[in-house]
């Protein structure tokens, strides 16, 4: 069945050849498994457990770790998903533009149930987590490469008919996949215009000390969402002992409703390669990587050729700029989509070919990082501004602002406005502000920094972006008077859910309890029981889970039952208890067994 | 950075709970505590390993911040809650949690009375399950010669994936899948214990807090009313663990 003495017979027909040329590429690196594993998959399209056990052996690790791996990531399949696997980006956004109509009519002409591959192999449809293209949804991810953007009944059709006909994607028309950027409000990071290696020479005549030093006086903190700033990471990464040092671009941009870092990459990547090489010149680092999340794998191509060109330049290699002794290089690691590997010690344990666990800080990265030695983990936008600040200087980034929250930061825009799309406004700016110039009326809340960020209501959009204030990793998710906020809740509920890496208790059973009670609420058949419960899990979850994540899972439930308590109590049955047990959704079965669906078959009318 | 300043520092201790405790360097907060005698409620901890961090029973404050005493390190002067109701309430819905997670059936379970759930519901005065079972399917691998997998017990604890790893070194365990879908694998083709060169006398066919990994025929050799918690609670010193 598998391989023995180096024959191998193949069952599930995968071609060793090519995997064994892909393991040769990798130089049967066991810290590359995830990259092995979504280049294998790209091949075979899913992951038949010979294959795994196949690639255990070459890669010597064992066949349960590989299978922890492989089914860990939400883009890897054990278990076949067709030669089309259409996935519905499924943020609230796209829910608010009527995803779910459209995958009921794509699921309709195909065929197939949703989640569930057609019996012949040919196409399976299903929801995702948010793909970073709420300005211009409904999406799609079409084999967790191509992104469709705008799609309407339309283009489901069309896509129905090329998938019956077995049209390859990348031979869909081409307008279907353009990506705009939408840039509506630039300042200093989307305005100025930026000339490749002319940081890069700055910092050289600064020298990296110096470097270090105009980043600390500029104040910048991290725009990933910690918000720690990033002239004490690279001081502390840069002093700590280690054969290697290693600066780590986190372009996981996973947070629902946030797709700066997509534009940052798609209009400057060089802004953000050079960020990357100054940040190396200053900690010492000869490796760079950058985690790109998979849904972002259609970037891969012009990235890579953005990286050759500075190569061609002598902005990366050896000697850059002529500079002896200044050796760099970057590498792009592609996700398979992991929220969680957003969190900077589960994106090195993904870097490492692992299970995306968080894991057990301190120590830090920046002093125990990728292979255990000091690495700098930024975020897309950080180093972005670290390329500004090396050209114009510490005081100049300080000086944009306020006094705590110095420079400018990007907001991706969505949802209920005219003009949905990338702002980019000094730190300070008020919400109100935002909602004025992107067209926005009758605004019921806005959910600042994504669903772990912080849902407010109109009595709060007086407050400003900030880290003192209201602090945000990037998403602006606009909600106007028509809209449930109980609803907006259960969909972030159910993105938690999936997203949960599994690893802690409270996270891991809380976040599914936190769905079921959210459903039985949406079923009618809750009581003010269930929103207690509901709390009292979200309390729970803010002092006990292992990371971040878990932490902030039932920030959008805390925020929307405190300020949008009576879209929670208009659902619920009895103001005392229901209990979970349906009897009437029990005698499904009866029902079906017996063929009778009409009414005198239920113990009473739901509708 | 009191941590680094303790380094070295004969004599250090803390408080937890107003009671000095001693610590050596490099000790965490739930390892200084367990070998003084005192009890942090813990299921996914056990002294013979590293700690791992995972079922947050061991969750402490010091100085008000949370964190689990298995991996924060003890630092002089700190002061550490644990025993107190807040904290025990929020254990007391982590095992809640942990109950409706599996499906977990005392009365039918070879481990009870020997297992450290059990003990430690008890101890922290658990009476109902509170939240709506899940009543996952998980079947049993009865594959092995001597040993039987309940999956339905398994609290992703990990100690057999450890005890595997690190004393055994067979590697037979590892975790996969994700969110509430995690579970423990078998390190065979088939998936299956009976597929692997696990053994009876392994650590790791012992080191089960739970009872998901049992030997087999060995049912009510020991009498309900005699066993390790019958006598004795998970809080005393020598069973805080349940092996």
């Amino acid at each position: 069945m598998v391989s023995v003495q180096g024959v191998l017979s193949t069952p599930a027909g995968f071609q060793s050849e090519a995997i064994d040329a892909l393991l040769l590429r990798y130089r049967r690196d066991p810290h590359a498994l995830v990259q092995i594993l979504r280049e294998a998959q790209a091949q075979h399209t899913w992951l038949p457990r010979e294959l795994l056990d196949y690639l255990a052996g070459a890669l010597g690790l064992t066949l349960a770790h590989v299978e922890g791996v492989a089914t860990f990531y939400r883009f890897f399949h054990t278990r076949p998903v067709g030669e089309y696997r259409v996935l519905f980006s499924d943020n609230i956004t796209d829910r608010m533009l009527g995803n779910a109509a459209l995958l009921a009519n794509l699921c309709q002409r195909l065929r197939v149930e949703r989640g569930r591959m057609r019996a012949d192999g040919r196409v399976s449809v299903d929801f995702c987590s948010c793909t970073g293209l709420c300005d211009q949804g409904p999406s799609l991810l079409i084999n967790h490469h191509q992104v469709v953007t705008r799609v309407d009944a339309g283009r489901i059709a069309e896509i129905a008919d090329l998938i019956e006909s077995r049209v390859p994607p990348a031979a869909w028309p081409t307008p279907w996949f353009c990506v705009e950027d939408h840039i509506r409000r630039a300042d200093v990071l989307l305005g100025s215009p930026f000339q490749p290696g002319t940081a890069i020479a700055a910092a050289l005549t600064r020298g990296a000390p110096a470097l270090v030093g105009e980043m600390g006086v500029s104040n910048l903190r991290g725009r990933g969402g910690a918000g720690f700033a990033t002239g004490k990471k690279w001081a502390l990464c840069r002093d700590a002992k280690g054969r290697d040092h290693y600066i780590v671009c986190n372009a996981d941009e996973g947070e629902p409703g946030t797709f700066k870092d997509r534009v940052l990459l798609t209009r400057d990547p060089d802004m953000v390669f050079e960020g990357m090489t100054i940040g190396a010149l200053a900690i010492g680092a000869q490796h760079g990587m950058m985690y790109l999340r998979g849904e972002y794998r259609y970037m891969l191509a012009p990235l890579q050729k953005v990286l050759q060109q500075r190569r061609d330049c002598n902005l990366l290699g050896v000697s850059i700029q002529g500079h002896t002794g200044f050796d760099f290089d970057i590498d792009i690691h592609i996700g398979a989509g992991a929220y969680v590997c957003g969190e900077e010690s589960s994106l090195i344990e993904s870097l490492e070919g692992k299970r995306g666990t968080p894991r057990i800080r301190p120590p830090f990265p920046a002093e125990h990082g990728y292979l255990g030695q000091p690495s700098a983990v930024d975020n897309v936008e950080t180093l972005c501004a670290a390329t500004h600040i090396a050209l114009r200087g510490g005081a100049w980034w300080a000086a944009i602002g306020t006094r705590n929250s110095t420079g400018t930061s990007l907001h991706s825009v969505s949802g209920d406005c005219e003009r949905p799309g990338i702002y980019e406004y000094p730190m300070g700016t008020s919400i109100d502000r935002i909602l004025e110039d992107c067209g926005a009326r009758d605004t019921q809340a806005v959910q600042v920094g994504g669903p772990s960020g912080k849902c407010l209501s109109a009595l709060e959009f007086g407050r400003c972006i900030a880290f003192e204030d209201v602090p945000s990793a990037g998403a602006f998710m606009v909600f106007d008077r028509s809209r449930d906020m109980f609803e907006v809740a259960r969909n972030y509920a159910g993105f938690f859910a999936e997203e949960s890496c599994g690893f802690c208790t409270p996270c891991r059973v809380g976040t599914a309890l936190v769905v079921r009670s959210m459903d039985k609420l949406a079923a009618g058949r809750g009581s003010r029981h269930d929103v207690d419960l509901l709390s009292d899990i979200d309390k729970l979850m803010h002092g006990t889970t292992h990371c971040g994540l878990g932490g902030s899972a039932c920030n959008a439930l805390h925020d929307t039952i405190v300020k949008f308590r009576p879209s929670y109590e208009r659902r619920l049955k009895s103001l005392q208890f229901e209990p979970a047990f349906d009897l009437d959704a029990e005698l499904a079965d009866a029902r079906h067994a017996s063929g009778r669906y009409d009414a005198a078959a239920h113990l009473e009318s739901t509708t | 950075m009191s941590t680094l300043a303790s380094i070295g520092d004969a004599g250090a201790t803390f408080s937890l709970d107003g009671k000095d405790v001693p610590f050596e360097p490099g000790e965490t907060i739930l390892q200084a505590a367990r070998r003084a005698g005192r009890y942090i409620p813990h299921l996914c901890w056990h002294p013979d390993f590293h700690p791992q961090g995972s079922c947050r029973v061991c969750t402490v404050k010091v100085e008000g911040r949370a964190g689990s005493a298995c991996t924060l390190q003890a630092a002089a002067g700190k002061v550490v809650e644990s025993n107190t109701d807040a904290l025990n309430a929020e254990r007391k819905m982590l095992l809640q949690m942990l109950f409706v997670e599996g499906n977990h059936f005392c009365p039918a379970c070879e481990k009870s009375g020997n297992c450290l759930l059990q003990a430690t519901a008890y101890e922290i005065g658990m009476e109902d399950v509170r939240f709506e079972e899940f009543y996952p399917y998980r079947p049993i691998d009865a594959s092995h010669p001597d040993l039987l997998i309940d999956f339905n017990r398994c609290i992703m604890c990990e100690l057999c994936v450890r005890a595997s790893h690190d004393i055994d070194g067979k590697n037979v365990f590892a975790i996969a899948g994700h969110g509430i879908g995690t579970h423990l694998v078998v390190n065979s083709m088939s998936g299956k214990l009976g597929d692997t060169d696990m053994a009876l006398t392994d650590r790791a066919a012992s080191i089960c807090p739970v009872g998901a990994i049992l030997p087999k025929r060995r049912g009510f050799v020991i009498p309900i009313g005699v066993r390790r918690y019958d006598s004795h609670t998970a809080a005393d010193p020598d069973t805080q663990e349940a092996s």
